[in-house]
């Protein structure tokens, strides 16, 4: 157990790619917490997928020893939180379990829209922030510049930021002088009854669920019976220990400590991100504030192309979800598509992420339908009964809209931060998806605009289109701001005069005539010509609002086909027939994959 | 009876050398400076000899050469293999022996010598009646000099044929119309009119990667060409027999009517191709590819690189693949016997609905539309 006053516990708040994970490697490397030999970049990074895409996705810690100028050795844990903001949820919970922050910026690039969300999670948290400039060794670097940024931006002193360069290692050790002596050390009561805060919690195969606790009063050993307040379900602890980053055994955590306990928990469902642990008899009465859960925003449905794996997708997302709590799901049917199953998101790098593990760790290939919000339908009342409120999270599942009083849609505040050539692109393309312009200010050259947004025109293709009307340098982060009434309709798409259910969307009614028929000429493009010719139309209800025609295909054939052809040929026909298999058939008309996300992509 | 009978039996001979390769041609073709003709000639009478023993008591109904460029064998060894042949198997008494020309000068003055050996019909490589086509087409001959190789031969052969290629560069439906009424005022009785095809791994597929192989004519249009082409050649009395094949009745290619109607043929020659039924079932042959690799395999045995059993899918997919390129359609009869299952009903009846097929006495027939998309009926009646 270490004494109160010699922790200190931190995170770090950082862009992507402005450095964090790199800091944490030098951090750990400095102080010998890891052997030369056993360090590889971004240590803390577990997964492939991490390290592959340069981000942090879930919560990962390090207790690093320091021996200080002073002479003193403290213990320094760090929480490494993800950068994303659709793990926001992570920060928050991550930022409650310490006291301070370092907040790294790239002194080449300056302050970017996540970095202001996550500064402003650790100022709500009551952090201590030290400002740490870094990739100093670059000679874009402009420090001055970018400090200047800092106070007028985000409101906090940067006249002492450290100035670093995870890369050199330059201003490493002044970073942990100045976290042992400017953060403050956490407050505690070692002797009143346990109260550890869980912060997180996955799934080991080995070990059962592992739980992430920090201690804020009395302490946690090895064997004791404990209590998760949140459903009063008591535990045998099996195991305790500390992460460096390995794990590591300890006999006892105390006030102020970060570790982790074991107690032959079956699923991560079973543990409550934010949940009180206390002992089993005399307890403490006091639960710690608990955080709201995180709640998907985004859904969609997701397919085997091959529709014989669909038990093995379900064991895939089974496993998966026994891992996430924040990822849920449930069995979809599509006349289009088959069994697969409709599940939802925190956002789409959450999407992302969790299809990519899918198909690749249980090397599924599957079809993502189009991500769809979550819409609050309100139904139309009787004899005074206020109707009921439904929540669609497909708009397959549109109910008939004459029994429908009126439809609310979710919407964010989103702020972009852009460099000033760039701005009036950036204001079009958020005009275009029905944007209501919040706040424009100046820092520099660059713009912070923040607009109201509606969440589902910021779902499929947004940041891809801001990313390329800004080359890249735009920065954007979100938050939900909450449901707001608007005229939305659902549009379905008929092809051949059959309505292809995953196609169907939720539109505005001003946009659905432009929505349809761009959805129609796409299509008439991605679906190859057949023997007939191939209506393509949009509808809102019974009415057609945009139609194309995909005209029948009239030349088809090999010209020769002699003796010495006719392996070569059937070898070509095989493919085709395999090319054909993975089309999805609709009537009489074969629809290949990719049209039914390609299809939702707009070009404005 | 085996299934091969309905079809026949014939004998293809590759011979693999050209002057200039062609910029659209994927055939197996070489350019070399000398030739040792009696060195072939002797290799092509080993690799008769090498199969004879296993198709004995057949009867020959055709022997087709083909290239690379035939017409640059010498009579001596044509009339070699012809013979070899003749010592092997009794020929049927209306034997067809194909040989494809160019129409230059120099192969119309071996067209006697061919004829004495015992060939009978000519195919010629004409390809266009324009000159500039010619050239873009890399040909080495003009319309002239075409026209000149042709009368050698029509005086030589009763059986002439010759082929155009088009949905050329350039070419409009009407420029083509008048190019076919040209070429049929020509006509003997057969004609072969191949749509250009574009195939990777030429020049005009390395062209057309690169986007300078401009002026092609749309889909549209170059479907316009086939079905003008099948009714300007049938007014003629020159009906098509098969997708790209047209004859008056009775003077179809019979060496090809062997593989639409999926008969045996043994392939002799480099990278030359078989299908021979032995011991009830189909094998598919194929001879070493490189002319040199296959003249060393010869010496020291056999030219025979693969022997492949080919499965009941397999086979009936070829079947189908062949035979519903000719206008007189598969039977459905044959089809069920290679198989072992029918073909699906419902697919039938779609293609039906859609104009694309007809059924008439257990026989499966594409329309004229459908043969222009024969690929996808082909698609549509073999995926499970």
């Amino acid at each position: 157990m270490t004494e109160l006053d010699k922790i200190r516990n931190f995170s770090i708040v950082a862009h992507i790619d402005h450095g964090k994970s790199t800091l944490a490697d030098r951090l750990i490397q400095e102080t010998g917490t890891v052997e030369d030999r056993d360090m590889k970049e971004q240590l803390l990074d577990s997964m492939d997928i991490e390290r592959e895409r340069g981000i942090t996705i879930k919560a990962n810690t390090v207790r690093i020893d320091y021996k200080a100028e002073n002479g003193e050795t403290y213990v320094l844990n760090l929480i490494d939180t993800p950068g994303h903001v659709d793990f926001a949820y992570e920060v928050s919970r991550s930022m409650r379990a310490v006291e301070g922050s370092l907040l790294v910026v790239d002194s080449t690039q300056g302050v970017e829209a996540q970095t202001l969300a996550n500064v402003y999670q650790a100022i709500d948290a009551d952090h201590e922030i030290v400002p740490v400039l870094n990739k100093i060794d670059l000679p874009a670097s402009d420090c001055d510049r970018v400090a200047e940024q800092i106070e007028d931006v985000i409101g906090i002193d940067a006249t002492d930021a450290i100035q670093v360069s995870a890369k050199t290692g330059q201003g490493i050790r002044e970073t942990l002088e100045a976290i042992v002596h400017k953060l403050p050390a956490p407050s505690g009561d070692r002797d009143a009854p346990l109260k550890a805060m869980l912060v997180d919690s996955w799934y080991d195969a080995y070990l059962g669920v592992i739980v992430l606790v920090r201690i804020m009063d009395g302490t946690l050993k090895k064997g004791m019976r404990v209590k998760f307040m949140s459903n009063g379900t008591l535990h045998h602890v099996d195991r305790i220990g500390v992460f460096r980053p390995a794990m590591q055994a300890v006999d006892v955590l105390g006030p102020g400590e970060i570790g982790f306990l074991t107690a032959s928990i079956k699923q991560v469902r079973d543990t409550r991100v934010g949940d009180t642990i206390t002992n089993d008899r005399n307890g403490t009465e006091l639960a710690l504030p608990g955080y709201k859960p995180a709640q998907p925003v985004v859904f969609c449905g997701l397919f085997p192309v091959d529709s014989a794996e669909f038990e093995d997708l379900r064991d895939a997302i089974d496993k998966l979800a026994l891992n996430d709590a924040s990822f849920s799901y449930e069995m979809e049917t599509s006349a289009a598509l088959g069994f697969g199953f409709r599940c939802g998101f925190l956002g789409l790098l959450h999407l992302e992420v969790i299809r990519d593990r899918i198909e690749r760790e249980y090397n599924i290939e599957l079809i993502t339908t189009a991500p769809s919000v979550v819409y609050h339908v309100y139904m139309k009342g009787k004899e005074g009964i206020e109707g009921e409120m439904i929540e669609l999270h497909n708009p397959a599942d549109m109910p008939d809209m004459s029994k429908v009083d009126h439809i609310e849609e979710p919407r964010i505040k989103a702020t972009i931060l852009v460099p000033d050539e760039y701005l009036g692109d950036v204001l079009k393309l958020c005009q275009d998806r029905r944007g209501i312009q919040e706040d424009l200010t100046y820092a520099g050259s660059r713009a912070m605009v923040v607009y109201d947004l509606p969440l589902n025109e910021v779902v499929f293709d947004f940041y891809d289109r801001l990313k390329s009307v800004t080359k890249g340098y735009a920065s954007f982060d979100y938050q939900m701001t909450g449901y707001r009434e608007d005229n939305l309709v659902k549009m379905s798409v008929l092809v051949n005069d059959e309505p292809v259910d995953a196609l169907s969307m939720m539109v505005h009614r001003d946009r659905a005539e432009m929505r349809g028929r761009a959805m129609c000429e796409k299509l008439k493009d991605l679906i190859p010509r057949h023997m007939f010719k191939i209506p393509i139309q949009a509808a809102i209800g019974g009415k057609v609002i945009a139609r194309e025609t995909l005209s029948a295909l009239r030349k088809d054939v090999t010209a020769k086909c002699y003796g010495g052809d006719a392996t070569r040929k059937r070898k070509l026909l095989d493919k085709q027939k395999a090319g054909k298999k993975k089309m999805r058939q609709f009537g009489k008309v074969d629809i290949p994959q990719e049209a039914f996300i390609s299809a939702l992509k707009m070009d404005s | 009876m085996d299934d091969w009978r309905n079809g026949g039996f014939g004998l293809y001979v590759h011979w693999p050398f050209c002057q200039a390769k062609c910029p659209y041609c994927d055939f197996n073709s070489h350019v070399t400076a000398r030739i040792d003709q009696t060195k072939w000639a002797e290799a092509y009478r080993r690799e008769l000899l090498r199969a004879a023993p296993q198709l004995s008591g057949r009867v020959l109904n055709t022997i087709f050469f083909g290239g690379g460029t035939p017409s640059l064998m010498h009579p001596d060894t044509v009339a070699t293999v012809i013979d070899a042949a003749r010592e092997i198997w009794p020929f049927s008494n209306d034997i067809e022996i194909s040989l494809e020309a160019n129409p230059t000068s120099v192969e119309a003055g071996r067209f006697v010598g061919y004829r004495d050996a015992g060939v009978n019909r000519i195919s010629m490589g004409v390809q266009a009646l324009n000159d500039e086509d010619l050239r873009r087409l890399g040909r080495m001959h003009s319309v002239s000099e075409a026209r000149a190789a042709f009368d050698v031969a029509r005086n030589c052969f009763d059986r002439v044929s010759f082929d155009l290629i088009y949905a050329r560069q350039g070419q409009t439906i009407e420029t083509w119309k008048a190019e076919l009424n040209d070429a049929l005022s020509m006509a003997i009785d057969h004609l072969s009119l191949y749509q250009l095809t574009i195939e990777a791994g030429t020049a005009f597929g390395d062209r057309y990667e690169r986007g300078t192989l401009r002026d092609l004519p749309s889909d549209d249009n170059a479907a316009d060409m086939y079905l003008a082409t099948q009714e300007i050649c049938e007014a003629h009395g020159l009906p098509a027999y098969e997708v790209s094949n047209h004859a008056r009745p009775g003077a179809e290619s019979r060496h090809n009517l062997i593989y639409w109607r999926y008969g045996d043929y043994l392939g002799v020659g480099p990278g030359a191709h078989g299908r021979l039924t032995l011991g009830g079932d189909r094998y598919a042959t194929e001879t070493y590819l490189q002319p040199g690799a296959w003249m060393e395999a010869v010496i020291s045995g056999s030219g025979e690189a693969q022997r492949t059993l080919l499965s009941k899918d397999d086979a009936s997919a070829e079947f189908l693949m062949m035979g519903m390129r000719l206008v007189e359609g598969l039977d459905m009869g044959r089809y069920r016997n290679i198989s072992g299952k029918d073909l699906p009903a419902d697919r039938i009846a779609h293609l039906v609905d859609l104009g694309m097929v007809e059924t008439r006495d257990d026989r499966l027939i594409a329309t004229d539309d459908g043969r222009a998309v024969l690929n996808a009926i082909l698609r549509e009646l073999l995926v499970e």
